[in-house]
């Protein structure tokens, strides 16, 4: 049972750095700022996700678990608000005057 | 080699690139930041000493560490001075240069922010 | 070579490359988000080094409180930075720079390099007396209990870094509120998030503070976090500065040091020296004076961030 618990981390730990890999080349590669946003909405949501629920299986209680949850909640509500006004300030310098 | 001394090689040459940012970059601001940088190095070190003393089921000596946590704050309150005495010598004067002649010509100027 | 190893080499070259990156960049805007990102890959290395106190610290008061004053300056600054790019340097003066920067991280590689083995270490000393201050985290216990009287030294300084900011103020607006006002949009994100975040903010904030007795935390990063979230109210515009001749703000400045000084002085009487616990009321004592420490420690740290005076108090 904690094989399979440890492959089922491994797993998805490796999914979700693939993913922050793939918003990080996002960031580099594309072109402009709402693009870039883009990419990285992907590593906060899906890398980060990924990775805490890989570590789920080897929490010491339902609190810790909770707490882990927690901290994915916050990260996504912040990157959220933080993305949307980036966003908005891109718009506005890119609009022709 | 082990880890422990590689970071404090880490720090040694942290606190070059700092000191160096600190004497060739011109801006004010940039001084200010690089600074910051050296100050990391010489915190890295002191985590390097800790490490070093791990023991009696520590991970780290916790008296350098304690003085890690000290300095850190220090150091904010130090930067958060320097930086309000910086914008308050560009409103003053209308610029953030530090030369004597740029200021000279400046004392009654005011600038709106 | 183990992974662990491989892993630290990574660690190391990567905040070298950030380093390096934070010097080599142009504008002022983005060498500071550099720096924020440098203060990022410190904490990873705090990590490694088995400190996470140190770590929680350095995330919240180096890399994020720092980032955003300077940021905040950095914007404020924009129009001086083409005038001062005339004035950078000669390449003799950067070459000295560059030799004096050598020979002195040179000196700090060979004291690295020539640290005496085995390492002193005060680890077992500070293990032996912690269960009569009644806390579990050592770090905890040297901050508060074996060298009590450096943090309330640091405290009375950031107390003196404060009034000094208030110093730079215009005389016309002495005790008015810090900062200029900031509008936003009452209907839209930042407002948004400027309500919704600070209770859950507090609250983590309150508990890093409460269990740094115990596990990695403590008073230091659980009030920067009650800071952040004070600014962000501030930032969105949901609360406006206090104007800094509000009573209740000089309250909350002195309260820390204040009860810390009493404590230490009651040290006198009610043990043999001056900060000095009774065995029996150590860790009530301790959480007294936590709790006066996290209240000013949010209250500097913000005012800090906040600058001085910049609109009259009406």
């Amino acid at each position: 049972m904690s094989l399979v618990l440890d492959i089922f981390s491994i797993v998805a730990i490796c999914a979700g750095a693939f993913f922050f890999l793939a918003g990080t080349a996002g960031l580099l590669r594309f072109p402009d700022a709402l693009t870039r946003l883009h990419a990285l909405t992907k590593a906060d949501n899906l890398g980060l996700g990924l990775v805490v629920l890989g570590l789920l299986p080897h929490v010491d209680g339902v609190l810790e678990g909770l707490k882990l949850v927690a901290i994915w909640a916050a990260v996504l509500l912040a990157s959220a608000i933080v993305s949307q006004l980036i966003a908005r300030v891109a718009r506005r310098e890119s609009e022709p005057q | 080699m082990s880890s422990v001394t590689l970071f404090g090689l880490l720090a040694a040459l942290l606190v070059g690139l700092g000191l160096y940012g600190l004497i060739v970059h011109p801006h004010p601001l940039r001084k200010i930041l690089s600074f910051n940088l050296l100050g990391g190095g010489v915190f890295l070190l002191l985590g390097v000493v800790a490490r070093r003393g791990a023991g009696a089921g520590l991970a780290g000596d916790p008296v350098p560490q304690a003085l890690v946590i000290t300095g850190l704050v220090v150091a904010f309150a130090g930067t958060a001075l320097a930086v309000m005495l910086l914008l308050r010598l560009f409103q003053e004067s209308g610029t953030a240069s530090l030369r004597a002649d740029a200021l000279a010509g400046k004392d009654a100027k005011k600038v709106d922010r | 070579m183990s992974w662990a190893f491989t892993f630290d080499v990574a660690l190391t070259a990567l905040v070298l490359g950030v380093a390096i990156w934070t010097l080599s960049l142009r504008e002022n805007f983005g060498a500071v988000v550099a720096f924020a990102v440098y203060g990022l890959t410190l904490t990873l290395v705090w990590l490694r080094l088995g400190a996470p106190d140190v770590a929680l610290t350095e995330a919240a008061i180096g890399s994020g409180l720092t980032g955003a004053l300077l940021l905040a300056a950095a914007a404020r600054l924009r129009s001086t930075e083409a005038a001062i790019a005339a004035e950078s340097p000669g390449g003799g003066v950067r070459v000295a720079a560059a030799v004096l920067s050598a020979i002195v991280a040179g000196g700090i590689v060979l004291a690295v390099l020539a640290l005496p083995v085995p390492a002193p270490s005060l680890a077992p000393n500070a293990v032996a007396d912690l269960a009569a201050t009644g806390l579990g985290n050592a770090v905890t216990g040297v901050l508060m209990a074996y060298r009590a009287a450096d943090t309330l030294l640091e405290k009375v300084v950031v107390l003196i870094a404060v009034i000094a900011v208030w110093s730079l103020a215009d005389s016309r607006v002495w005790g008015g509120r810090p900062g200029p006002a900031h509008r936003a949009e009452p209907d839209g994100a930042l407002a948004f998030l400027a309500r919704r975040l600070p209770p859950l903010g507090i609250v983590a904030g309150v508990y890093i503070a409460w269990v740094g007795a115990d596990m990695p935390g403590g008073a230091f990063p659980g009030g920067t976090i009650i800071a952040a979230m004070w600014l962000l109210t501030i930032m969105a515009g949901v609360k406006d500065t206090p104007p800094i001749s509000s009573r209740g703000l000089r309250l909350a400045l002195t309260v820390g040091p204040a009860v810390f000084l009493a404590v230490g002085l009651c040290g006198f009487f009610i043990a043999d020296a001056f900060l000095a616990y009774p065995v029996a009321y150590a860790k009530p004592l301790i959480v007294l004076v936590e709790v006066g420490m996290v209240l000013t420690i949010a209250v500097s740290l913000g005012l800090l961030m906040a600058g001085p005076p910049e609109r009259s108090g009406k």
